[in-house]
């Protein structure tokens, strides 16, 4: 890590050379490209076009490096290659390929700036790029952040185009044909003769020619694929049960393995496996870290005789109980814990001055990602380094991960990315991974797959930040005439990069995330960010700092709006500045017929929020019944630019919406004598399909950049959700989650 | 210990405790049944034991063996598909798709004794069926088309 360390010091350096002005010296690095992967494995007759595209006298194969948790990406990167390729669905194979720097990420880096993603003045972009440069440089491959879209749109239509032209290049040479006379349609060179060649038939021959690098993309006007529904590559195999996750491998000569850690995160003072030992099925007991493994013929009798075993705990690093957390919480609203002043409009202090303040205070609990697959990983080492079978969104980090358990270097460490089972950000971390590591070298040579059950899964999952927010406004004439915000909340961003030895520096960007870049524009307005000292540990969790921060700004700014006598989407419509925000706005205006009569017991609530540079805005209807709150619709508008595929892309944001009620419904994860109280569903349920709404979703396309839909639909929904609730029972919601105060069908 | 599973006879050696769940994924490697929590929570490893929808979490082998047990990979294949599974295909429901398996055996369960659900009878019997990914507005969806499908049929 030592090198890490000193290059990104040196880009941040950079970084602010960068923003006065020069960047001649960081642009020269970024500008290499890393050699090609493809090209190692490669045989006789075989031509790697790019990192991204194999081609083989058997097939075709396009490399997709983003990790696919659900979001359905490999099928997006594959549409993006196969439509400059002139490949039809169904011509190709896809694969994640091997980890490389090759696949580094650009756009990661773009939301960890500073700056608004809709503030595109020469500093914010020069301080992207730099930042995007730093990725590039240690070759971060990395899916996350909603980022995959905005990295791989145009990087993966050049893959496509240059394979193309290569193509059409090779097909001239073999011909004599001019290649302007030649062109492409499903996987074929088309020469003037009506006669035509396999892509197939010339991968020979492309691997003798260089790639031709002078290519033009295709006016969107012509695309046959993006933009239009298509089926998505899994979508058969995961409607049959036949996509096997991480999970489901079956490496010859595996053995079974689970593990029980201290549920307190702290040290393990001792155990006693004697009863475990006997049990049906087991192997062998193998202490690890801060717990123990059980190695077994069948997960199910490790599981069993994992929890046979006694254990002695030492305590938590941190408080044991949840009160305590909030109290330091509570206790960060002070000028030593001030992070960052994000933005002040106006003159705040002065318009709060002997003012009539309205105040209020929100809070936002931990929450555990559980996605449906458990973690699990295959791990097995010998003495020529290790191999992994695991999804993960990291994978270059996990060969340095596990080379780092095992004592190898990284470039000995193969991995296979395979399909998640969802993520939501937990796939991020390296638990899993490490563990099974650990547990393979005590094994050599064989494959050991770990799974956690879900109770282990709950209580070593890193929850999202917790938080709470302070808010002071004032009302004149009508308006809110002061907006006051300050935040206070763990940060995800510290907690994870301390796991990962890296250096994490500057403000946090996540505490605000979601809030300070709001488009109102209110006469005084400020937002401040404090940073809570860790507590528990945390981590991104889908929509990370925003899905707290969205629900900061848009619930007290609601209440400001009401006290004003306003009308809570009218007035933000009439407050908004940034033209895509206000489309969005007025969208969901139009589609729930905004301001008509909804009858007795039923109300409506708004909120809007920019996460991941995409503005959102959702209206919520409810009807109070005699069971409780029922959510009748969702309407939701948001822009990502363009849109890959509209039918994966709706399925997206209608899970993303349920995701955010869900979790702002019924779940949070608390601590007692240092262990997660909630250990599997019962306790932290989520949304049940009978709680499910109607959900209409519009996608817009005025902006500019094309962005990623993973996140942006969940930090609304929250507040859209409080909102209505209000209107419809005049009881106001301002701690998640909101089952504590109200029942809910 | 002799199972009967999509129609054929397998043999197993285990205790009779173990719940068929994992006789299914790590003795018999028919992993198309999914673990999510292992306490009846969340269906994703839901099958039939004649016909009806269980949680095989919950069922110990033993018990199984008198039944004829269906798994995903005994419903239909991707070359030929169940009406249901056809219909989620149509739909396009999956995301990471971990819980589907479990929402299409329960789905076909629910159409085998009630052809023509209400909403609330698909309400009533998906409900146990947890998807953290969100799928259920195409879930309901589909389950419509495939009553549908089932009924021309
Ligand atoms: S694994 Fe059986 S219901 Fe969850
Ligand atoms: S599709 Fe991911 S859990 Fe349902």
């Amino acid at each position: 890590m030592g090198r890490l360390k000193t290059l990104t010091r040196r880009a941040f350096l950079i970084g602010s050379v960068a923003v006065t002005g020069g960047v001649a010296f960081g642009a020269y690095i970024v500008g290499r490209d890393p050699e090609n992967p493809l090209l190692a494995g490669l045989g006789d007759g075989e031509a790697a076009i790019t990192p991204f595209v194999k081609i083989t006298s058997e097939g075709v194969t396009l490399i997709t490096p983003h990790a696919d948790v659900g979001q359905g990406v490999y099928h997006a990167q594959a549409l993006l290659i196969a439509e400059e390729m002139d490949l039809d669905l169904g011509q190709f194979e896809v694969s994640p390929g091997e980890p490389s720097a090759a696949y580094w990420n650009t756009a990661m880096a773009e939301e960890a700036v500073p700056f608004k993603s809709t503030d595109e003045s020469f500093a914010a972009e020069t301080m992207r790029s730099v930042m995007g440069g730093v990725f590039k440089v240690f070759g971060v491959q990395g899916t996350g952040g909603s980022s995959s879209m905005p990295d791989s749109f145009v990087k993966l239509r050049e893959a496509g185009a240059v394979a193309r032209e290569t193509l059409k290049a090779a097909a001239a040479a073999r011909t004599g044909v001019p290649v302007g006379d030649l062109t492409t349609a499903s996987g074929e060179v088309r020469l003037p003769d009506a006669s035509t060649i396999a892509y197939t038939d010339l991968a020979t021959d492309a691997a003798g020619i260089e790639p031709v690098r002078s290519v033009t993309l295709r006016d969107p006007s012509e695309w046959r694929l993006v933009g239009k529904p298509t089926q998505r590559l899994d979508i058969v195999g995961k409607s049959t049960g036949t996509t096997p996750y991480g999970i489901d491998l079956q490496i010859p000569g595996m053995v079974h393995a689970t593990v029980k850690m201290n549920p307190r995160r702290g040290p393990m003072n001792g155990y006693d496996a004697s009863a475990a030992e006997g049990m049906r099925g087991v192997e062998k007991i193998i202490p690890v870290r801060n717990g123990v493994a059980v190695v077994a013929s069948n997960t199910w009798y490790a599981i069993q005789a994992a929890n046979a075993i006694e254990f002695d705990w030492g305590a938590s690093p941190y408080p044991p109980e949840q009160d305590q957390h909030w109290a330091e919480v509570d206790a960060s609203f002070t000028e030593e814990r001030l992070n960052m002043e994000w933005r002040h409009d106006g003159d705040v202090d002065a318009a709060l001055n002997g003012a009539e303040v309205i105040s209020a205070e929100y809070r936002a609990p931990y929450v555990a990602h559980q996605p449906l697959e458990p973690l699990n990983a295959i791990v097995r080492v010998d003495e020529n380094g290790a191999e992994v079978w695991a999804n993960h969104q990291l994978p270059g980090f996990l060969k340095m991960q596990v080379a780092g358990v095992a004592g190898i270097e990284a470039d000995q460490v193969t991995f296979h990315n395979q399909y998640g089972g969802g993520s939501f950000g937990h796939r991020l971390e390296f638990e899993n991974i490490t563990l099974a590591t650990e547990i393979a070298m005590q094994m050599p040579g064989v494959p050991v797959k770990l799974t956690f059950s879900r109770e282990e899964d709950f209580c070593q999952d890193f929850g999202r930040q917790i938080g709470a927010a302070r808010a002071k406004g004032v009302v004149k004439d009508g308006k809110v005439e002061a907006f006051d915000l300050q935040i206070a909340t763990t940060s995800a961003v510290a907690s994870q990069g301390g796991r990962m030895g890296l250096p994490v520096g500057g403000p946090d960007t996540q505490i605000s995330a979601g809030a300070w870049n709001n488009p109102y524009d209110i006469p005084n307005q400020r937002h401040r960010a404090y940073l809570v000292p860790e507590l528990a540990p945390v981590s991104s969790w889908r929509s990370v700092g925003a899905s707290g921060a969205g629900f900061f700004n848009e619930g007290p700014l609601d209440e400001m709006i009401l006290a004003a006598g306003g009308d809570p989407l009218e007035e933000r419509i009439r407050m908004c500045t940034h033209d895509d925000a206000r489309k969005v706005l007025e969208a969901v205006r139009e589609m729930s017929g905004w301001g008509s009569d909804l009858g007795p017991n039923r109300g409506r609530g708004v909120a809007f929020v920019n996460s991941f540079g995409v503005p959102t805005a959702e209206v919520i209807e409810v009807t109070m019944t005699d069971w409780g709150i029922k959510i009748d619709k969702v309407f939701v508008a948001l822009d990502v630019g363009t849109i890959i595929d509209p039918d994966n892309f709706e399925n997206h944001v209608q899970g993303g919406v349920v995701f955010g009620l869900g979790h702002a419904i019924n779940s949070e994860l608390t601590y007692s004598d240092g262990i997660a109280e909630q250990t599997n569903y019962h306790a932290a349920e989520g949304m049940r399909l009978y709680q499910t709404p109607e959900i209409h979703v519009r996608g817009l396309e005025n902006a500019e950049k094309i962005r990623g839909v993973g996140e942006p639909p969940i930090p609304p929904a929250a507040p859209a959700l409080a909102n209505a609730i209000f209107a419809a029972t005049g009881q106001r919601l301002r701690e998640m989650p909101f089952n504590k105060f109200i029942d809910f069908v | 210990m002799k199972l009967t599973i999509n129609g054929t006879e397998r043999e197993v050696d285990v205790d009779p405790e173990m719940p068929l769940l994992w006789v299914l994924r790590d003795e018999l490697g028919m992993t198309g049944t999914k673990y999510g929590c292992g306490i009846a929570q969340c269906g994703a490893c839901t099958v039939h034991l004649d016909g009806l929808a269980v949680r095989s979490c919950q069922v110990p082998v033993a018990e199984a063996a008198a039944s004829n047990i269906t798994t995903i990979e005994g419903l239909g294949t991707p070359d030929a598909m169940h009406a249901v599974q056809a219909a989620w295909v149509e739909h396009q429901v999956a995301q990471c798709g971990y819980c589907q398996s479990g929402q299409i055996m329960q789905a076909a369960s629910l159409l085998e004794v009630n052809p023509d659900p209400t909403d609330e009878d698909i309400d009533n019997a998906m409900s146990g069926n947890l998807c953290r990914c969100g799928t259920y507005v195409r879930i309901r969806a589909a389950v419509k088309t495939a009553a549908k499908t089932l009924q021309e049929a």
